[in-house]
């Protein structure tokens, strides 16, 4: 009657078995995680350094390794949630049809007339023309700039609109281009945000994009958001620009193809420069911090072959008058041209300090930033923080399954027993599981395992309590086991169904501490359900087997 | 010796206080909505944007001093409380300080932030901030949405899986008392003035989650009854069905107040208010499964024409309405 097939009892011992190997590396934490870091470290780079080799040994090959990740609330690391700018990179993209846009319309100079850049708003190109019956011609030899957009959504369309309306030309990017720039953008921001935190060098960082123009950037260990902004929130554009003037006035106007620009150093001199730059920090392959001849400290850069050429034309054309390279709206230095540079790099020698040079060189080499980042959320959370509350969590973790454990012995006995057996088995199953997946252990969750010891028990209640009334009606222990699983089974897949769509929900909707509440809570639905319906079930039956009672007592 | 929460065999009328039980509900979330509506929900900065600073030092925490120092600084309506935690150690002073969403700013600059720290240094050079946490506008908003929408999708999802495993009038029931459980959850915590913010919208969750784990137990005996007993009245089924359950409700309940308890007191003070909220829903949830959901049903009455014989429980039936 009361029988479980061998294949099957194998199987349930084997799952907890393999439950309980893989959570067995979270016991030696600290140890595991040095060994994974060493495991790495020889993975990326083909060597470990003096401090990690001895890591190397400290576990096991064979065993597994998996842990289950600390989120940043029980680690300590700083969390920010930035914004890209998008729309900034449209002005840049349409600044840059201005000189095609000028030539071709000189090109048809003879229907249109001369030709005049007119204020617009960002992301917008005007141009009056002063022959307003040309206008259909200037429309269409700007609109012979366009190109076709190569993206999967965009076929068949180009990337500028060009209309004209009395004697005005207007470009802007069309719809599909936006589209296209706006994941580029993206895309670009992450790849850089991504190695500027790489080459900070610390570990396990997470960056991910998020909605349309959203990056998470979690980095554990790191001291607070505000250093985390100062490396990846300096966009870091560098261009070079011919000087108009050096002699600006805060508020001066200037033309519409000028620039007015602070000194980096005196925020009360500005420069006029031309808007338009010779070369900018796109065209840059390397850069390194190190010493002018004066021993100062500065930023050395190498052009592509592309730059190179720009920049020689330029210096070689312009020599004895004075050019800016300007870093995110600041001149760092604006040197006069002594001889045409034609090798393709040179140095920034401005008042920097070694700290400085250094991370502007970091900066520079990571490239720039395409668009600027606004920071919508930031948290820091300290390392003793975060190590108070898994210690609390651990504490408060251990006194409720004890408080449980013995509640359910003295309700239940024997019964009981194995009850909580099983519910050793479901913890150790939750670590393994979160191990195995590569879940993330946050505060909440803590809380969420809590909850799970306290429900846990629920199924076998369920269970327990109908055997207690099937026994009533005394059909013999063996078959009252029997009946009481089958009898509670729907109330149990009902049970836990509906917490688990409430897990998913909470999942799918929720972020950070939230979703690690959902995957422990989760997780820990279908682990209960496994170890009391199966495991104890099997607990129960093999001790029925040895003992053969003739009246139990539930 | 076995421990038992209820006797053996219990025979209790649930119905009897019914005016009393179900009456009682109603006010209460009546006078939770007015609560809520009156002295309002104490909202964190995950819904209202702006940034709390966390602060601990080793001498006492002077509320007073600390707002002088940071009076100059004009950062608008800054909030200063001190945390009490029986996990801290002797001389382990800790306070909150919540400074509101600045104008035209998304997250608070670091500037502000540094102005904040050194300030409060002046008062006590052993301070230290272990978390700063600053949230801007733009997000906040979004996740209020969010929130409503999970809570909104969770009761759904609900009302759909209720409806197709036992009669509609059972699902409305179970909704009714996980309104209840919600409503009076935000009326607990706008009175006592707990911080809210997205983990209590987790927590609320949970709460659904327990609360219809308890009502479906009992609806599913109920459902088992009433193929057994075709000619017994309703209310009297439902009475026996909830004697039936009611030492597996008291159990499980028990065992996560149990554990939730611990939680309460040895968990710190950062996930405190989570942890309440779970824990005063496991009770309000136990309570509404037992006085408020079947009410429901038996107001809406239940279509008892014999149907084609039952196969059993463990088949998982999909539809049985």
């Amino acid at each position: 009657m009361l029988q479980i097939a061998l294949w099957k009892r194998l199987l349930i011992v084997l799952t907890c078995a393999f439950g309980l190997l893989l959570a067995m590396p979270n016991l030696f934490y600290g140890t595991v995680e040095r060994y994974n870091d060493a495991h790495l470290a020889l993975e990326r780079t083909g060597a470990v350094s003096a401090e990690l080799e001895p890591a190397l040994d400290d576990w096991p090959d064979v065993l597994p390794s998996g842990l289950v990740n600390l989120g940043l609330d029980l680690r300590g690391g700083a969390h920010l949630l930035a914004e890209v700018q998008l729309s900034d990179v449209y002005e840049s993209r349409v600044e840059a049809f201005w000189p095609d846009a000028r030539d071709a319309l000189r090109d048809v100079r003879d229907q249109v007339g001369t030709i005049r850049r007119q204020d617009a708003p960002a992301g917008e190109l005007r141009i009056r023309i002063s022959e307003p019956a040309g206008i259909q011609q200037a429309v269409a030899a700007v609109r012979d700039l366009a190109s076709p957009i190569q993206s999967l959504t965009g076929v068949g369309q180009t990337d500028i609109d060009v209309t004209g309306a009395g004697d005005i030309v207007t470009l802007t990017l069309s719809e599909a281009e936006r589209a296209a720039t706006d994941d580029r953008t993206l895309q670009q921001s992450l790849e850089i945000i991504r190695r500027r935190v790489d080459e900070a060098g610390t570990r396990e960082p997470t960056i991910q994009r998020q909605g349309a123009d959203r990056i998470l950037i979690q980095v554990p260990g790191i001291g607070s958001a505000a250093e985390l902004k100062e490396l990846i929130g300096t966009t870091a554009q560098l261009t070079f620009h011919p000087v108009v003037s050096r002699q600006g006035t805060a508020g001066q106007s200037v033309d519409i193809d000028e620039l007015l620009v602070p000194d980096l150093e005196f925020p009360d001199q500005y420069y006029v420069l031309e808007r338009t730059p010779v070369v900018t920090g796109d065209d840059l392959v390397d850069s390194q911090g190190a010493f002018d001849q004066n021993g100062r400290p500065a930023v050395t850069f190498r052009f592509n072959p592309q730059g190179a050429r720009a920049f020689g034309q330029y210096t070689a054309a312009n020599i004895g008058s004075p050019f800016a390279i300007v870093l995110d709206d600041e001149v760092v230095t604006a040197p006069v041209i002594q001889s045409a540079i034609t090798g393709g790099s040179g140095q920034i020698t401005g008042n920097f300090t070694v700290e400085e040079a250094n991370r502007l060189s970091i900066l520079l080499r990571a490239g720039a930033l395409p668009a600027e980042l606004t920071f919508l959320e930031e948290r820091t959370i300290g390392p003793e923080l975060g190590q108070d509350s898994i210690d609390a969590g651990q504490i408060a973790s251990i006194v409720a399954m004890a408080a449980v454990l013995v509640f359910m012995i003295l309700a239940y006995g024997l019964f009981g027993t194995f009850a909580t057996v099983a519910l050793g088995i479901n913890v150790a199953l939750i670590f393994g599981l979160l191990s195995l997946i590569g879940g993330t252990l946050t505060l909440p969750g803590i809380a969420g395992i809590v909850l799970t010891i306290g429900m846990a028990v629920d199924a076998n209640v369920l269970v327990f309590e109908r055997i207690r009334e099937e026994l009533k009606t005394a059909k013999g222990p063996a078959r009252a086991i029997e009946l009481g699983y089958e009898r509670a089974l729907s109330a149990i897949v009902d049970a836990n169904i509906t917490t688990f769509i409430i897990a998913t929900i909470l999942f799918t909707l929720g972020s950070g501490p939230v979703r690690g509440f959902a995957v422990t809570l989760g997780i820990g639905i279908l682990t209960s359900v496994f170890t009391s319906i199966f495991v104890t079930r099997l607990l129960i039956v093999l001790w029925f087997e040895r003992r053969r009672p003739r009246t139990i007592q539930v | 010796m076995r421990l038992r929460l209820v006797p053996q065999e219990t025979n209790f009328d649930f119905f009897r206080y019914r005016k009393i039980t179900f009456g009682g509900s109603i006010i209460a979330m009546i006078a939770s909505i007015l609560i809520w509506l009156t002295v309002g929900l104490n909202f964190g900065i995950d819904f209202l944007g702006g940034t709390t600073i966390r602060t601990e030092a080793t001498s006492e925490v002077s509320v007073a001093d600390y707002r002088e120092a940071l009076a100059p600084l004009d950062l608008g309506d800054i909030t200063i409380s001190e945390v009490f935690d029986p996990t801290f150690e002797e001389g382990q002073h800790v306070a909150q300080v919540r400074i509101q969403a600045q104008e035209g700013q998304e997250s608070v600059t670091p500037d502000v932030i540094c102005a904040v720290e050194d300030a409060l240094r002046v008062v006590d050079p052993s301070i230290t901030f272990p978390s700063v946490e600053s949230v801007g506008p733009k997000v906040s908003g979004e996740l209020i949405q969010t929130a409503l929408l999970a809570v909104a999708a969770s009761l759904g999802a609900i009302l759909i899986y209720i409806w197709l495993r036992f009669e509609w009038q059972f699902s409305v029931g179970a909704i009714a008392a996980l309104v209840h459980d919600v409503i009076l959850t935000i009326g607990v915590f706008s009175l006592l003035q707990i911080r809210f913010d997205l983990a209590t919208i987790a927590a609320l969750l949970t709460i659904i989650g327990y609360s219809i784990n308890d009502t479906v137990v009992l609806f599913d005996r109920l459902r088992e009854n009433l193929i057994k007993f075709k000619k017994t009245a309703l209310q009297e089924v439902m009475n026996r069905s909830t004697n039936e359950t009611l030492s597996r409700t008291l159990m499980t309940s028990g065992t996560t107040l149990l554990a939730l308890l611990a939680l309460l007191i040895l968990g710190g003070d950062v996930i405190r208010g989570f942890v309440f909220a779970i824990f005063w829903g496991v009770i309000v949830g136990t309570y509404s499964s037992v006085y408020v959901a079947k009410n429901v049903v038996l107001m809406l009455g239940l279509d008892r024409e014999p149907k084609k014989p039952d196969a059993g429980m463990q088949v998982p039936v999909g539809d049985e309405a």
